[in-house]
């Protein structure tokens, strides 16, 4: 393989240009109008402009990304994550324009992206499901109906949803009747597809995956486990790899549950099995991810494996670099703070220029950078400005070296959530371990409230 | 007469009202999405609306008119 086309933006383009470049892999790119002078586009050997910065005029013309990399001579397609990469409608004219697609098979792209189907598949395979209804719901008195049998608080989604976009969290008959048109609008608008599906709500609980691994001559590993559940919005903040407070034996289940998940669909390449484990260490599937995650260094740092590079061995039709679960060990702890152009007490975007970045002394943290000073952060994408790698032989090591990285780090022209992350990473609630997935929701309530007193 | 003005730049994902529609004070008029994130821009006034000067997909910037409403 040796030139690459990145569909994609950002971090995640520059984290993709890095692998490539150690293996000798040239890159293209593409970029929008509001995306010009971003760091991946100078650090590309070809960059190509797609259009104006609304993705539907840019990041989103499959046919025009597709016909680059053509007449570009690209021999494959990595699509990072979000935008197009659990398309499969694109995966699949990137194959017929004979072109590989960095990611799973198209079907399985297709199976995994349903999140109604995907339930069914992963029910058949024995890998336990969140209660919910099996079909989409056509109307709100069946909606209504089968709320009743589940049983409130439930969550109504957007069976095509994702990225914490498509989904509210349900009380009862009022709250339903309330959001049903509203979740079926946003699922057409966001995905194309408005239908919806409920799930019961649980409660008291964790948002833990594994990440996993497939190729082409049905070998299927885990890379443990990450911890999700610091969330805002039902979007991850924080991710920490291995988790705390889990016990062994559900840390055993989890992996054989996504193993199980990932075998039920013949899996090549990466994926993440999401999972809710509630109070009583019950373990759930959730979704699966057909894609690198954003969080994916977490598992970097600890297995000491380039994902990126596994990506693309078996795109190259070659066995998984380790094929025997034993010889895949975890080091240490690792946690990824996503630094987000956002209020950090509210929690709203906070577009505008970085006229000052100095991350300090980097030694032995990995910045995955999107932005340098002087970049324009704007409305159009998500907020992520990049992410903050600590690696250590211990939790309470990575905490530590966390909260002296991060409360040097100067940014200005815009609000950041790193002053959250300096507040958060001394309270007892993450200190101890033991969170659940409503911890910074409860937590920064609370500081609200010390605050107006 | 008020403005109801955008908060942040952004684009228009929904027009929640109509001209001549009565609207209560806290009542969503227009939903933006920025970011991946939804804003709803609120009136601060009851009354009419009794004009709209955006629609949806509109690109708009903070502090742009989106509505007028007399109370």
């Amino acid at each position: 393989m040796d030139k690459i086309l990145i569909a994609n933006r950002g971090e995640i383009a520059l984290r993709i240009i890095k692998t490539c470049k150690r293996l000798g892999i040239s890159v293209v790119v593409v970029y929008s109008e509001a995306d010009v002078d971003m760091p991946f586009v100078k650090e590309a050997d070809e960059a190509f402009l797609l259009g104006p910065a609304q993705v539907q005029q840019s990041y989103l013309k499959a046919d025009d990304i597709i016909e680059i990399a053509v007449r570009t001579g690209a021999d494959a397609i990595h699509p990072g994550y979000g935008l197009l990469s659990e398309n499969a409608a694109f995966a699949r004219k990137v194959q017929e324009a004979g072109i590989r697609f960095i990611g799973p098979d198209v079907d399985t792209i297709e199976k995994m992206g349903d999140k109604i189907g995907s339930r069914g598949t992963m029910k058949a395979a024995g890998v336990p499901v969140v209660p919910g209804t099996d079909e989409g719901i056509a109307s709100l008195e069946d909606a209504i109906q089968a709320a009743i049998e589940i049983g409130y608080p439930i969550m109504l989604k957007a069976s095509a949803g994702g990225g914490g976009i498509g989904m509210v969290r349900c009380e009862d008959e009022q709250a339903l009747s309330q959001h049903f048109q509203s979740i079926k609008t946003r699922a057409k608008t966001y995905f194309g597809d408005d239908v919806v599906f409920l799930e019961k709500f649980i409660a008291n609980a964790r948002h833990i995956e594994v990440q996993i691994f497939g190729d082409n001559f049905g070998n299927v590993v885990h890379m443990f486990e990450r911890n999700c559940s610091v969330q805002r919005r039902n979007q991850k903040v924080i991710e920490e790899s291995p988790s705390p407070h889990l016990t062994e034996d559900t840390r055993q289940r989890l992996y054989k549950a996504a193993v199980d998940a990932a075998k039920a669909v013949s899996y090549k390449n990466a994926g993440t099995v999401e999972f809710i484990v509630d109070e009583n260490n019950e373990v759930y599937f959730l979704e699966m991810n057909t894609r690198l995650q954003v969080e994916h260094p977490v598992t970097e740092e600890v297995t000491g494996f380039d994902l990126v590079e596994w990506q693309i061995e078996i795109v190259k039709g070659n066995k998984l670099p380790v094929i025997n679960q034993d010889d895949i060990k975890s080091k240490g702890h690792a946690i990824e703070f996503r630094i987000y152009a956002e209020d950090p007490i509210k929690f709203m975007p906070s577009p505008g220029t970085i006229k000052k970045l100095d991350w300090g002394d980097t030694t032995g943290i990995r910045v995955d950078h999107g932005y340098i000073e002087g970049g324009k952060v704007t409305p159009f994408y998500d907020p992520l400005i990049s992410k903050v790698i600590v690696h250590a032989q211990t939790r309470e090591e990575a905490i530590r070296k966390s909260v002296a990285f991060l409360s040097k780090v100067e940014i200005e022209g815009l609000k950041t959530n790193i002053p959250l992350f300096n507040k958060f990473l001394e309270s007892e609630e993450f200190i101890a371990g033991d969170y659940l997935t409503s911890v910074l929701t409860t937590w920064s309530a609370k500081q609200k409230e010390e605050m107006t007193k | 007469m008020t403005q109801v003005k955008s908060t942040m730049a952004g684009t228009v994902f929904t027009v929640n009202v109509a001209v001549g529609e009565e609207v209560a004070v806290g009542q969503v008029i227009v939903v933006l999405e920025s970011m991946k994130m939804e804003i709803p821009i609120e009136a601060e006034t009851a009354g009419k609306v009794t004009a709209i000067n955006v629609k949806v997909g509109d690109f708009v910037n903070e502090e742009d008119v989106l509505a007028t409403v007399e109370g």
